[in-house]
């Protein structure tokens, strides 16, 4: 093992790392938007919305990241509607978002359908209406649910995002690879990539993991 | 009170009330006995339309609150539950639980809420207790903090179901106290509940449920004492 290329092309490595945290985390944040959306419409009582939204997550999770990935940039072919590399980028956080999307609207789901029946019940009982009932009462529990799943969801974002350095965009991955390219060292410039992987993932967990505590008081 | 006409329940195939006609007078005990799987919790739960009725009255100080255009939120507000699980919501302190809705749906102030609480706080003799969390009580708590939330709405009626069938049996008496002294105040109750001593007591008028109607009515005695219906007797021998 030498690692004696970094002093030369750590850059590489830096650029890349803020380039795979940008492409997390407004992926992470449009996967929580639109996933809420989705879990919503998933358990409102309108039929459409309901199936819509299920064959949506049963397709996204039923289909591989990099064929999505695929019929995204290839298909709707964001360079050449916004141009260039930012098409790239776009077409690489739309696809994350929508994939992650999915994940989120099932575990939104599960977390609020997880809130015993009978708080449900017992709030109704008292004369609140369903969406006071849900805001007060059902959504911070199912909040408390949720969350250790959302980290998950976070990490698995932050994973999967190296899958976007196929189409050309310099995040980590992609760098880690060029340098691995013009040092012609196999090994040393992926394990540097995936140490600084470690670190994001291992770092967002405590950092979320201490929240988790915080709000876990009341148990 | 409350008036029930005709009260008809089904779950998918299973007729759960059939037929069932109810009174319930102000200021009186009623308190419903029989197996379980007799519909006793489904007639209660229909009182408040937790459980909606497919068929039947349910009137409710003049009002059929059955009706498509009545605000059961309204209703409910009169009507106060207490659960066999206690339900407290556990996101929230014992003082919380019981000042959420006086606060969010009386408009109450949070100051006045508050000293209403700990008054029925310490009239349910948990006085110390306004900032746990209900995790950190015991089952009896759990159910006299219940009992003190439902009170807070300032309820006309209160109903049971099975208050202390999830209880330690040591933990049962002081439920049962304080659901005494709320009957001897005056306040109107339902209650369902597998305690016939505490029926006997505290009753006064005992409905008993058998298959999805009402086999048998009648003061504490009259069931009791000199129970008519072969079902009831049976009932009976097994306590």
């Amino acid at each position: 093992m030498n690692f004696d290329f970094l002093t030369k092309y750590y850059s590489f490595f830096i650029q890349g790392t803020k380039f795979t945290v940008f492409i997390a985390f407004f992926s992470v944040i449009l996967g929580i938007i639109f996933g809420t959306i989705l879990s919503l419409m998933r358990i409102s009582n309108n039929k459409i919305l309901k199936v819509v939204s299920t064959s949506y997550i049963e397709f996204m999770r039923g289909t591989p990241l990099l064929v999505q990935l695929f019929i995204i940039y290839y298909g709707l072919d964001f360079s050449n509607l916004i141009g260039g590399s930012f098409g790239d980028i776009a077409s690489g956080i739309v696809t994350l978002s929508l994939n992650s999307a999915a994940y989120v609207a099932e575990i939104i789901r599960s977390g609020i359908q997880s809130v015993d029946k009978g708080q449900m019940e017992a709030a109704r009982s008292l004369g609140m209406t369903y969406k006071m009932a849900m805001r007060y009462v059902i959504y911070p529990q199912a909040f408390k649910n949720i969350l250790p799943a959302l980290v998950n969801e976070f990490i698995v974002v932050i994973k999967e995002s190296s899958i976007v350095s196929i189409i050309g965009i310099h995040e980590l991955m992609y760098n880690a690879d060029t340098v691995r390219g013009v040092t012609f060292r196999p090994f040393e410039p992926l394990i540097i990539a995936a140490i600084i992987y470690f670190i994001l993932t291992t770092s967002l967990s405590r950092l979320l993991g201490n929240l988790e505590r915080r709000l876990k008081l009341s148990d | 009170m409350i008036e029930v006409k005709k009260l008809n329940k089904r779950f998918k195939n299973l007729h759960v009330l059939k037929d069932v006609d109810l009174k319930v007078q102000k200021g009186e005990v009623v308190v419903i006995i029989g197996p379980s799987g007799s519909g006793k919790s489904t007639l209660l739960r229909c009182l408040n339309l937790l459980e909606v009725p497919e068929s039947g009255d349910v009137i409710f100080e003049g009002i059929k609150i059955n009706d498509k255009d009545v605000d059961i939120n309204k209703i409910r507000q009169k009507m106060g539950m207490v659960f066999q699980s206690f339900n407290l919501f556990p996101n929230m302190t014992v003082l919380e639980n019981i000042t959420i809705s006086p606060i969010k749906l009386k408009k109450k102030p949070t100051e006045e809420a508050n000293r209403t609480a700990l008054d029925l706080l310490r009239r349910v003799g948990l006085g110390d207790k306004a900032n746990y969390y209900p995790s950190k009580l015991s089952g009896g708590q759990k159910q006299r903090v219940a009992i003190a939330r439902a009170l807070a709405m300032e309820p006309d009626v209160m109903l049971f179901d099975e208050p202390t069938s999830a209880l330690d049996p040591e933990m049962v008496k002081e439920v049962l106290t304080v659901m005494k002294e709320l009957a001897y105040d005056g306040m109107t109750m339902v209650i369902v509940t597998h305690e016939m001593n505490f029926a006997k007591e505290v009753g006064d008028r005992i409905i008993f449920m058998d298959g999805g109607k009402i086999v048998e009515e009648g003061s504490p005695d009259d069931i009791f004492t000199s129970p008519k219906s072969e079902r009831l007797r049976e009932f009976l021998s097994h306590f």
